[in-house]
């Protein structure tokens, strides 16, 4: 089956520092792909770079059947296939969550605003928002403001979306309402490219995951394979550090000597 | 086509004239300048006392100042003053008092802007530390609006050295009198006003540009500048 | 101060500010445009005209008015481009406002967060859409206290349109003082007229920057 992206060894350098050095991937139809490695590794830049925020230095990046890599001009036309949303949100603060989902659909599809409406409705509601279509932004918390900004890239009836750490600034009770909208995403089949730093979320909805290091896709595997068995020493380590060498297991080294003391007195 | 009339800048001491004339002009900025200055720190203070009666003269001072245009005060001081009081005051020293009284209360109110827009919490913190108030002034709150205030402060004093074009009004001599003067000689040559009229276009420039660069580039050195980067 | 001169003169100062506030109001208009037409250009980088606009606002900003008109009034017709009065007030005013407004719009824009363009950019919208519905409403909402320091700053200029055979609030005045002598009534008057002039503006600008800041962005109309 023809994938509906190919990235092939794209290139993109920062005042002469290579952020990506020769990436290539493929997304298929109905995948979900979690790239996950350290900050600076190049992830959020690979993402940056597919919908065009960023112009790749070499390399070619095709949807389906159009080269969309080096377009200029017809940019947004792209874009209108590929959703992304960010960590930060940003949502339009001067406009409602209803004229915020509007605006996209509306404006740059030009479909009609009522059909558009009632679609977005429908959705809110299924994000467990419904009733606050009429609230600004800033009334939201973090979590709602990211259900929101999914909706809003949703109803653009986006090919492909693009998540680029979106749980990343959200208090920790928030990050699960957030992250169970993409599992349902993904359980309806949409095709996702996620970076994210949340592994037992990536473990659950990745059919695919890629590390990244130093601007280059280190390993590749099912999460399976990957999260059990990491066959590179670099992943291994990237692994190693979420978990937390546990006090209690090493023995308590208290602050004072009163334990010490104690044993003596024994 | 604009002809040799270029010339007529460099005939004679023509130049030099235009220089004479351009220094009555910074001699009056400067002068304003020192005052507006000096007087624009204590109209700050002043400013931020509690008392009403000093309150509601600056207030009254600021209003004046920002409804007015300054030409209008020009007019009230130079042609006004000798008609209400019978001071006949030359045009120069009108000049100045006109621009000092508005550069004052511009100045004052900079300081007034940059001292209050210290948030409250840099006192606090200093406070907490255990400094003194004189230690907080010192090392807190005098390096901090001093960076704010430096950047506006030159970039007042590029507006009032634009302003001083006004005095020709009042019929100062300077540098925009002393053109009109050289094209009334040169009458006969036509492009003799366009480039009169250029060269002290470019006079300005030349000596406001260079402290605009500098009060810009004193701004963004001066901010607390987050670095921003691309992950 | 002779009441009865005042009086009789105050239909002089009505027609002298008319002209004072027409011309000042052709100006600012035009100023807004410009002033848009420069920031833009330097937001979205625009080869050429970037340059263009950034070096015609260093000169703008950084020479006088009065100036800029005898340059525009005196100067140009002897190199064969004759401008009447009205327009020499139009263009002088347009030539210095255009760049501080473009600084004001600046501003406004600078203080959009860039995410806020790429979320725009996300949602597949066009330069211009994109401008227009995400950017221009954020970036005007903080503008608005310096656009409107910008127009009282413009119309308090237009003094200088003394220098110009156009019959504005100063020449007026500068007619009535050499004429009859009465300075003192005539510059009373002269003050008056630009406190009336300046008045409105000034609360104007007050109310809508109390507006936007009490209803934050909640007032907005809707796509």
């Amino acid at each position: 089956m023809e994938p509906i992206l190919r990235v092939k060894e794209i290139q993109k350098s920062f005042d002469g520092t290579g952020v990506l050095r020769g990436v290539s991937l493929e997304i298929h139809e109905g995948e979900v792909i979690v790239i996950i490695g350290p900050s600076g590794c190049g992830k959020s830049t690979l993402l940056r770079c597919i919908n065009g925020l960023e112009k790749i230095d070499g390399g070619e990046i095709w949807l389906r059947d159009q080269k969309i890599s080096g377009l200029e001009k017809d940019l947004h036309l792209v874009r209108q296939k590929i959703g992304m949303v960010f960590q930060s949100y940003d949502l339009f603060p001067h406009m409602k969550v209803m004229d915020n989902l509007l605006l996209g659909p509306t404006k740059a599809l030009k479909r009609p605003p009522e059909e558009v409406r009632a679609e977005a409705m429908e959705m809110l509601k299924r994000v467990g928002l419904g009733d606050r279509a009429d609230a600004l932004p800033r009334t939201l918390s973090g979590g709602q403001k990211q259900r929101v900004a999914l909706v809003r890239a949703m109803l653009m009836h986006p090919q492909l979306l693009l998540l680029d750490e979106i749980t990343a600034a959200l208090d920790p009770e928030m990050v699960s309402e957030v992250l169970n909208v993409v599992i349902d995403l993904a359980e309806q089949g949409m095709t996702m490219a996620i970076v994210t730093h949340e592994m037992r979320f990536a473990e659950a909805v990745a059919d695919r995951v890629l590390f990244m290091e130093q601007g280059v896709i280190a390993e590749e595997g099912t999460p399976e394979e990957f999260f059990r068995e990491p066959r590179t020493e670099r992943a291994r380590r990237f692994l190693q550090s979420f978990t937390y060498a546990s006090a209690r297991k090493l023995g308590k080294r208290p602050l004072g000597s009163g334990e010490q003391r104690e044993e003596a007195e024994t | 086509m604009p002809d040799l009339g270029i010339s007529v800048l460099f005939r004679g001491i023509n130049f030099q004239r235009l220089l004479l004339g351009l220094w009555v002009t910074l001699r009056i900025a400067l002068i304003t300048i020192g005052v507006s200055l000096v007087l624009g720190l204590l109209f700050g203070l002043l400013m931020l006392r509690k008392n009403r009666l000093s309150r509601g003269f600056c207030r009254l001072w600021l209003e004046i100042v920002r409804f007015m245009p300054q030409l209008v005060l020009l007019y009230l001081v130079y042609f006004g003053f000798a008609r209400l009081f019978g001071w006949n005051l030359d045009g120069e020293l009108s000049a100045v008092l006109v621009f000092s009284f508005w550069g004052t209360a511009e100045m004052g109110d900079l300081f007034r802007g940059a001292l209050t827009s210290i948030p409250k919490h840099q006192r606090e913190s200093a406070a907490a530390l255990g400094l003194t108030r004189a230690q907080i002034n010192r090392y807190i709150l005098l390096p901090q609006t001093a960076r704010r205030l430096l950047p506006q402060a030159i970039n007042l004093s590029t507006r009032i050295i634009k302003t001083t074009a006004l005095v020709k009004m009042i019929n100062v001599t300077e540098v925009l009198k002393v053109g009109q003067q050289i094209i009334g000689q040169y009458y006969r040559e036509p492009a003799a006003a366009f480039w009169v009229y250029a060269a002290v276009f470019l006079l300005y420039f030349l000596i406001c540009w260079p402290i605009s660069l500098l009060a810009g580039w004193l701004e963004k050195r001066y901010q607390d500048g987050p670095a921003a980067g691309a992950a | 101060m002779d009441w009865s001169f005042i009086a009789a003169h105050v239909p002089d100062y009505l027609a002298g500010a008319w002209v004072t506030l027409r011309f000042g109001l052709y100006g600012v208009g035009c100023s807004l445009g410009v002033g848009l037409l420069c920031c833009l250009a330097r937001y979205f980088r625009v080869p050429v005209l970037r340059g263009l606009a950034h070096g015609y606002i260093e000169l703008a900003r950084n020479t006088p008015l009065m100036v800029q008109l005898f340059f525009l009034y005196a100067g140009l017709p002897r190199v064969g481009i004759r401008l009447s009065a009205e327009a020499c007030a139009v263009i002088g005013l347009t030539f210095l406002g255009g760049a501080y407004m473009a600084e004001a719009f600046r501003s406004g824009l600078e203080s959009v967060d860039r995410a806020q363009r790429e979320a725009g950019e996300c949602l597949g919208l066009t330069r211009a859409q994109n401008i227009r519905y995400v950017l221009l409403p954020q970036a005007l909402a903080t503008a608005v206290p310096a656009l409107f320091a910008n127009v009282f700053f413009l119309i308090k200029e237009t003094s200088m349109f003394s220098v110009l055979a156009l019959m504005d609030l100063m020449n007026v005045a500068d007619t009535l003082r050499t004429s009859g002598g009465r300075t003192v009534e005539v510059l009373f008057l002269l003050a008056a007229a630009y406190l009336a002039l300046l008045l409105p503006v000034s609360l104007a600008a007050t109310f809508t920057e109390r507006r936007l800041r009490y209803a934050g962005f909640g007032n907005q109309r809707s796509v």
